[in-house]
C-alpha cells in the first residue's frame, strides 16, 4: 500500500518555551504513545518526531530542519508519515522518567492514563513543558539541573529517593546519558527488563529498510524494532557509547 | 489506515463521534475506552490551547494490553502459510561456491538494505541470508540526499538515499565479519576510485561494483551506462584478486551490451538489476516527494523487469547472473533461476518481514529437492 506523506495544514503554533513549539494540525493520527512520525518540511528535509497529540507534534529547535520548521505558521503545510515503531507497552504500576523534550512521548502515555508516577527533568524552570497537565494525570515530581524548580539535580536524584522496585514498568525518554544513569540503577537491582527506553538515532527511511538507525551490538533497527527497547536489549553495545551520523560514521 | 476523519466542528453539532470528549471550553481529552481504537492515544488539540484535559483519567481505562510487546518480531517470526509441498519445485542447498563466493543458500541480502553496520549485516546472516552485500562504499564519506529519502509506494519502495556511506571507516565496521560471505559493494566516479576503494577490503568475499545507482550524479548509473567505463572499472578491481560482481542498471536501451562489457572486463558475475528510475509527486504539495525529486523503484513492481533483464543477459553472457529486483517468495526465486539466475538478492521484501530469508528457505529447500543447476536457465526453451 502506498504510504505517501499525509499532507496536513498547521492550525495553531504554540510557544511552549523559548526553544520548544507545538504545531497543531488539521488531521488526526491514531498512534500508541512512543510511536513517532516522519515530518516533511518541503524543500528542507524529513525528520523523525514524537507525536504530542493525535494532531500535534512538539518540537525542540536543534538543527537546520527544526529551525525551518520553527519558521512555519498557521496555514502552512507539512507532510506526515507514520505512525512508526512499536511504542511503549506498560503493564502494572508505571513509572515514567523524562528529560528535556523527551517528555513528549511520555506525556502522551500519561495523558492516556497509563502513568502512576512521573519524574520530569529539565535544565532550568523555563524549559519545563507539559507540567500543568502532567500533574493532573500523575504523581508528578520535578527536577531541574539548576534548582530553579523542584528538586535541585538530575532525575536520577529523585529516582534514588523512591522505591523503584515497586514499579512494574519504568518508561524512559530523554538524553542518552540520563537514560544510562537510569539503566545502570535498574541493572544494579536486576530489573532492567522492566525498563522501556525510547531511543533516538539518525533515521532516513523510518520503515526498517535502509539500516541508518541500526544499533550495535544486535543490529536492531530503532525505527522498526524500536524506538522503545527494554533495558536488557540495550545494556550492551553502543548505548551511551556511540551512535552513527548521516554517513554511517560513528560519532 | 491511521487517519481519522476530522469532524467539521469539533464538539459541535454533527460531531457525535467526539461527543462528550471535548470540554465546553473547547479543550481536549482522551478518547475513552469506548473508542474502538482503545489503546491508541487520541488527544485532540483545539482552542484554547494548551490546557489539554477535560477530565481526570478514567480509572477503568484499559491498559495497552492489546499492544505488541516491544521487539516481538525478534523472537516470534510471524507464522506463514506454506504451500503444499507437492505443488512446488524444491531445491537443495548449494554445495559449491556460486560466482566465487561460498554462499550458505541461494539468497543474498541486496546492497543498500540494512547494510550500513557490521551488526545489522551479522543479524541478517543470523536470520538466514545466504550471504550479504554491504551498503555501497565510496572514496569519500557522504551524508546522502535530504529527506524524504524513501517512500513506500504501491508494489514497492521508491528511494533516493544518495549513496550515504562512511567510506574507509567501513573497514573497521565489518572487520568482525571476516570469513563470512560478505560481498562489499563499492562505487566511485572513475575506474581509479573503484580501485582505491577495493584496496581497503582485503577480507572481502567478493566485490560488487555499483555501476547502477540511478540518483547519484557522477556515480552509479551515470557511468554505468557507458560500456567502456564498465569494462575499465571491472578490470581495475579484478587486479585485487577477488571475485568481481557487476551490478547493472535497467535504465539503458540494451542491458546486454553493458553485461557483455563487464564480462569482457573479467567480471565473475552480473547482478541484475538495480532500481528503476522513478518519481512520485505530492499533489497537495504540488512537488516531488523525494528530497532528490527522483529516485529508484524497487520491490514487487519491478520483478517482471528484473526477470526479463536476467533472461536477456543469460543469452548474452557466459558468466553467472545474480537476479535482483522484487524477489519476495520462493516461487520468485525459482522464476529468477529459470530466467537464468544462479542466485538472487533480496532487498525490499525486508519491508514486510525481516525474517524473509528463513521464510523463503522454508518453502524453497528440501533435502530431497532437485539441484538448482537443473533449473537455472531452463525457461530458455
Amino acid at each position: 500500500m502506498s504510504e505517501m506523506p499525509e499532507i496536513v495544514t498547521i492550525t495553531t503554533v504554540v510557544n511552549e518555551t523559548p526553544t520548544v513549539k507545538t504545531f497543531v494540525f488539521d488531521k488526526l493520527f491514531a498512534f500508541r504513545p512512543g510511536q513517532f512520525c516522519m515530518v516533511w518540511i518541503a524543500g528542507v528535509d524529513e525528520i523523525p518526531m514524537a507525536f504530542s497529540g493525535a494532531n500535534s507534534i512538539t518540537v525542540m529547535k536543534v538543527g537546520d530542519a527544526t529551525e525551518a520548521l520553527f519558521s512555519l505558521k498557521a496555514g502552512d503545510k507539512l507532510g506526515i508519515r507514520g505512525p512508526f515503531g512499536n511504542g511503549f507497552s506498560p503493564s502494572g504500576k508505571v513509572l515514567a522518567i523524562a528529560g528535556g523534550i523527551g517528555v513528549t512521548p511520555l506525556f502522551t502515555l500519561a495523558a492516556s492514563g497509563e502513568v502512576d508516577t512521573f519524574i520530569l527533568g529539565a535544565r532550568t524552570r523555563e524549559e519545563l513543558v507539559f507540567t500543568e497537565d502532567l500533574e493532573k494525570v500523575s504523581d508528578l515530581k520535578i527536577a531541574t539541573d539548576d534548582g530553579t524548580f523542584g528538586f535541585h539535580g538530575f532525575v536520577t536524584g529523585i529516582l534514588d529517593q523512591i522505591d523503584v522496585e515497586s514499579y512494574d514498568t519504568i518508561c524512559v525518554c530523554g538524553p542518552e546519558m540520563m537514560m544510562k544513569g537510569i539503566l545502570d540503577r535498574l541493572v544494579a537491582k536486576g530489573i532492567e527488563s522492566r525498563g522501556q527506553f525510547s531511543m533516538h538515532r539518525y533515521m532516513k527511511c523510518a520503515v526498517g529498510v535502509c539500516g541508518s538507525c541500526c544499533m550495535d551490538d544486535h543490529g536492531l533497527r530503532v525505527c522498526k524494532d524500536g524506538p522503545v527497547f527494554t533495558g536488557d536489549l540495550i545494556k550492551t553495545g553502543e548505548f551511551a557509547h556511540h551512535h552513527r551520523g548521516p554517513s554511517g560514521r560513528k560519532e | 489506515m491511521f487517519v481519522i476523519p476530522l469532524p467539521e466542528k469539533c464538539g459541535g453539532e454533527g460531531a457525535s463521534f467526539f461527543e462528550g470528549i471535548f470540554a465546553d471550553s473547547g479543550t481536549c481529552s482522551r478518547l475513552g475506552s469506548e473508542n474502538k481504537g482503545g489503546g491508541f492515544f487520541s488527544c485532540v488539540h483545539t482552542q484554547p490551547y494548551p490546557s489539554r484535559f477535560l477530565q481526570p483519567p478514567v480509572s477503568s481505562f484499559s491498559r495497552l494490553s492489546d499492544t505488541p510487546v516491544p521487539n516481538r518480531e525478534l523472537h516470534n517470526p510471524k507464522p506463514r502459510i506454506v504451500p503444499p509441498r507437492n505443488t512446488m519445485i524444491q531445491i537443495q542447498l548449494p554445495e559449491e561456491e556460486i560466482a566465487g563466493v561460498p554462499l550458505k543458500n541461494h539468497m543474498l541480502l541486496a546492497a543498500g538494505i540494512l547494510g550500513t553496520t557490521g551488526a545489522s549485516l551479522k543479524r541478517m546472516l543470523d536470520l538466514g541470508a545466504g550471504g550479504v552485500v554491504t551498503k555501497s562504499i565510496g572514496p569519500e564519506a557522504i551524508s546522502g540526499h535530504h529527506g524524504p529519502a524513501l517512500i513506500p509506494v504501491d508494489g514497492g519502495l521508491i528511494n533516493a538515499m544518495g549513496l550515504p556511506n562512511p567510506s574507509k571507516d567501513f573497514v573497521e565496521e565489518i572487520a568482525p565479519l571476516k570469513g563470512e560471505p560478505v560481498v562489499v559493494s563499492i562505487f566511485g566516479g572513475t575506474p581509479e576510485q573503484f580501485g582505491t576503494v577495493a584496496s581497503w577490503f582485503p577480507d572481502a568475499a567478493a566485490f560488487e561494483l555499483n555501476l547502477s545507482c540511478p540518483h547519484a550524479e557522477g556515480y552509479g548509473a551515470s557511468i554505468g551506462v557507458n560500456p567502456r567505463i564498465v569494462r575499465e572499472c571491472t578490470e581495475i578491481v579484478k587486479t585485487y584478486n577477488k571475485p568481481v560482481w557487476v551490478k547493472l542498471t535497467p535504465n539503458v536501451t540494451d542491458i546486454k551490451i553493458i553485461g557483455k562489457a563487464a564480462e569482457d572486463g573479467g567480471a565473475d558475475a552480473i547482478v541484475a538489476i538495480n532500481t528503476v528510475k522513478a518519481m512520485r509527486i505530492s499533489t497537495e504539495m504540488r512537488r516531488p516527494v523525494l528530497g532528490n525529486f527522483f529516485g529508484g523503484l524497487s520491490g514487487k513492481a519491478i520483478f517482471p523487469i528484473a526477470v526479463r533483464s536476467v533472461y536477456d543477459l543469460y543469452e548474452a553472457v557466459d558468466i553467472p547472473i545474480i537476479g535482483c529486483g522484487g524477489v519476495s517468495t520462493a516461487d520468485n526465486v525459482l522464476e529468477m533461476m529459470m530466467a537464468g539466475a544462479s542466485a538472487v538478492e533480496i532487498g525490499s521484501a525486508i519491508y514486510d518481514s525481516v525474517n524473509v530469508f528463513s521464510e523463503i528457505a522454508a518453502d524453497l529447500y528440501s533435502p530431497d529437492g532437485i539441484s538448482a543447476e537443473e533449473i537455472v536457465g531452463c525457461a530458455h526453451v
